[in-house]
């Protein structure tokens, strides 16, 4: 009961972080003009303009945010697009639906791949502390963390894909993958994005697992696992990775709703028609409520992967008690 | 047992000692404050000792390349554009490495094309011995040729337009400095009729327009090249004066083409080029990239320093103002606690909950000043959220110590307790916190500039994300552009954690005694 009373608290308190997050955010946006200038030749602004005034853009803006509210309420109507000539007049939420699955197929697919093999490595590294082999993973994490993405993701691109010519340098589209996202022409031309993705979260396991385990395969209850007669291997498996596993676990379930976000610069290296790339075009031609539509969105996601990460700790830890003073 | 018994005389007692003075011995070691303990512990992490001399190095590369080399930010020209990075040491020793040299694999007309400037200048532009190979492509036979480029003489001629007074100080030039800039010109009846080919200065021989409205080269019966030099008629239209002739001929061509106001001149680009920075006198006495140049022309090894110059310094400022008011609001959080403290964390969680992506677009919006202003704000807004809350942290822990209690029992005003008593238990972890702040800091510029967030290559301003940008559109072409911004991010990057974290580890005197 003490439990689900802070859990709905939290809750609450995020809700009302978001709300006004999103209000600022609408209300800011909304003081800006709308670019109809990039309206081309032969397509009719007045027909939009007309458009956009039945919506209601040239009202009071808490009226606005009202109407929109209603809209998004009643009719799942996020707007529709103005600036960007290919999504000019479309409905946002279907365009969005359109571009997600491969944002998560890639995110899944690299969370799939890191999770494993980044344990697996920490427990590796931990196990063989200060000998070679730790040495060897630890200098590895320790590139992986700090070079960032892009170089690796460049230097993936341009030896793998183009030099060697061994995996394809773009994303296949819906089209050449026969309608099918699950596909092999699909999920090879994802590999190299994939891979680049997965590199840094494979580091940061790898680091967190070491060293958690190197921590708890010192503590006493350790010893006393060997005393009472497990081999080490039965006491590491059933008493120190379970115990590491504590501040590990919650990350991963974060990692899991951040697959819904992805990686902008991923995104833009490997051409991947994603929300990443949706959302970096709505920014750059202002289109309003792309703009207000996918960054309530990354808000939502961001903010309640933080919340689980947070409240995951006391469901797999009954040690720890949330809310106490 | 009775005391007289024990009854001792006092000539027993011998004075012990009378002459010395009872002391303690003194200390033989010195007492170590706090931050030399750390620093006496940080040298012991050899990582990051040389991540320190790492950044030392590239710091010192940021600050005094503008001195090093006589290329400056705004500095381009586009005839010099992606060349290759060129060593002199690797060029004179005919390395075929960091020479300025690029493989190549070209059909027969662009391998004719680069053999005709090499003939006409007399200048290497092939650099290895040339490897031909047959090629078929849907039924069509053709040859290909592969051999290392100097992508430097390949520049060859160029047409410039010269003013009448330019005309005449360039072949003055010419006859003080013995070199030969200005080239005969080609008739304008026979230059080549292709529109890809109508200004390049290179074509000095006959060329006809073949398939496809395409350049095709017509040789002699030997397979030579035919020259197409305007012939001199000796009515000295061309008012050339210099002392100069082409291939030793005693002025058979023409050298100019009157224009409406100035002359058209072919130039041996090279030797403009050197030519015109004497003029200028900016010291720039050849062309030579380090580093090569990007697709502006601009040199990298210029842009690279001065970007990280950027980065660095936008990154130190960052991080110090972060620390600053991170400080002052963690402290005052810390201190008050109570009604203070849930305000004020409220207030904290709310700012570090927004997307840093829709703070900048937001700013980037509304406010029409440069980037590099609305990049510092955004980092501002968000940055010092951490340093508060470190800062509050090191408050609760402090604050109900009884050295706390005693100073304020003695009358210490609140501000005197938080800055002096309970603060500089805070400075370990806030400095380590600074510090890697920026390798943040300059991985989020990076990748907005990269993603064309915010666009910072305005007039003497370059950062490393703009270089990588540029960089990845030409990754297939020309990966130099992008090789070496990425190697000197991931330094930096690399750098700045290790020597962070070999901070963080000597500042932490809970790990004290535990490395040995």
């Amino acid at each position: 009961m003490y439990m689900f009373k802070y859990v709905l608290k939290r809750i609450g308190l995020m809700v009302m972080t978001f709300s006004i997050i999103f209000v600022v955010c609408f209300v800011l946006i909304k003081l800006l003009p709308v670019d109809t200038t990039s309206v081309g030749v032969g397509e009719d602004a007045t027909k939009l303009l007309t458009q956009l005034k039945a919506r209601g853009y040239d009202r009071p803006i808490m009226e606005q945010f009202g109407l929109y509210l209603r809209r998004i309420v009643l009719d799942g109507d996020f707007g529709v697009g103005v600036s960007m000539p290919e999504y000019r007049g479309q409905n946002v939420w279907d365009v969005f639906i359109e571009k997600l699955p491969p944002t998560i197929l890639i995110n899944i697919y690299s969370s799939l791949f890191a999770v494993p093999l980044g344990i697996a490595l920490g427990i590796f590294a931990a196990l063989k502390k200060n000998k070679w082999q730790d040495h060897v993973i630890s200098t590895a994490v320790m590139v992986f963390i700090s070079v960032p993405s892009f170089v690796y993701a460049s230097l993936l691109l341009y030896t793998v894909c183009f030099k060697f010519d061994l995996l394809p340098l773009k994303m296949a589209s819906l089209a050449e993958a026969n309608n099918n996202y699950f596909s092999w022409t699909m999920f090879k031309s994802m590999i190299p994005a994939v891979l680049a993705m997965s590199f840094g979260s494979i580091a940061g396991y790898a680091r967190g697992t070491r060293a958690e385990l190197t921590e708890v395969l010192t503590s006493e209850f350790m010893l006393l696992a060997r005393t009472k007669g497990l081999t080490k291997s039965m006491a590491t498996i059933r008493h120190a990775l379970r115990n590491a596993m504590v501040p590990i676990f919650p990350s991963i379930v974060g990692e899991f709703i951040g697959v819904l976000s992805g990686s902008l610069v991923i995104e833009k290296i490997f051409t991947i028609p994603g929300v990443g790339g949706l959302y970096l075009t709505a920014i750059n031609s202002m289109d309003y409520d792309f703009y207000m539509m996918l960054s309530g969105f990354y808000l939502l996601v961001s903010l309640v992967a933080a919340l689980v990460i947070d409240l995951s700790y006391g469901f797999i830890d009954p040690r720890i008690r949330m809310g106490a003073r | 047992m009775r005391a007289q018994d024990y009854k001792i005389s006092s000539e027993k007692f011998v004075f012990r000692a009378t002459n010395d003075n009872l002391h303690d011995t003194k200390l033989e070691t010195k007492p170590l404050t706090y931050f030399q303990d750390a620093l006496r512990r940080f040298a012991k992490n050899k990582a990051s000792v040389v991540a320190a001399i790492i950044i030392g190095i590239l710091l010192l590369f940021a600050l005094l390349a503008p001195f090093l080399t006589p290329f400056s930010v705004a500095y381009e020209d586009n005839s010099y554009a992606f060349v290759l990075p060129k060593n002199p040491i690797f060029y004179n020793l005919g390395i075929p490495f960091w020479d300025g040299g690029q493989e190549k694999e070209v059909n027969q007309l662009a391998y004719d094309q680069y053999r005709a400037i090499q003939q006409e200048l007399r200048r290497k532009v092939i650099m290895s011995d040339v490897e031909a190979r047959e090629e078929t492509y849907m039924g069509k036979t053709k040859t290909l040729y592969s051999f290392r480029l100097d992508t430097y003489n390949a520049v060859g001629v160029k047409y410039v337009e010269l003013t009448d007074a330019q005309y005449k100080a360039l072949q003055a030039y010419q006859d003080a400095n013995n070199v030969q800039v200005i080239l005969p010109i080609t008739e304008f009846k026979r230059r080549p009729e292709a529109e890809q080919d109508k200004n390049n200065a290179n074509i000095w021989y006959r060329t006809k327009l073949g398939a496809g409205r395409k350049t095709e080269i017509v040789f002699d019966k030997n397979g030579n090249f035919i020259p197409i030099y305007e012939k001199d008629t000796g009515d000295g239209r061309d008012q050339y004066t210099s002392k100069m002739y082409w291939e030793g001929d005693t002025k058979q061509y023409n050298y100019a083409e009157k224009k409406q106001n100035s002359w058209m001149v072919r130039v041996d680009y090279r030797e403009y080029y050197i030519y015109q920075h004497a003029v200028a006198d900016d010291g720039i006495t050849e062309p030579l990239f380090l580093f090569g140049t990007n697709n502006a022309g601009k040199d990298v090894f210029t842009c690279l320093a001065s970007g990280t110059r950027f980065s660095l310094f936008l990154a130190f400022i960052v991080a110090s103002v972060n620390l600053f008011v991170g400080a002052i609001y963690g402290a005052i959080e810390g201190y008050y606690g109570g009604k203070v403290d849930i305000i004020m964390e409220r207030i904290v969680e709310l700012l570090s909950s927004v997307p840093f992506m829709i703070v900048i677009t937001l700013l980037k919006y509304h406010f029409n000043v440069s980037h590099v202003l609305i990049l510092f704000i955004a980092f501002f807004l968000t940055g010092w959220t951490g340093m508060a809350a470190r800062t509050r942290m090191q408050f609760y822990r402090f604050k109900n110590q009884e050295y706390v209690l005693v100073a304020r029992t003695l009358g210490a005003r609140d501000f005197r307790i938080m800055f002096k008593h309970i603060f500089p238990n805070a400075i370990g972890t806030l400095i380590t916190g600074s510090v890697l702040v920026i390798p943040g800091v300059i991985f989020s510029e990076t990748s907005l500039s990269y993603l064309g967030i915010i666009s910072l290559s305005t007039g003497n301003l370059t950062s490393l994300g703009t270089m990588l940008a540029t960089g990845q559109n030409y990754l297939f072409t020309y990966p130099h552009m992008l090789l070496f911004p990425s190697l000197f991010i991931s330094l930096l990057m690399l750098s700045f954690n290790l020597f962070g974290n070999g901070l963080r580890d000597a500042f932490n005197p809970s790990l004290r005694g535990t490395e040995e």
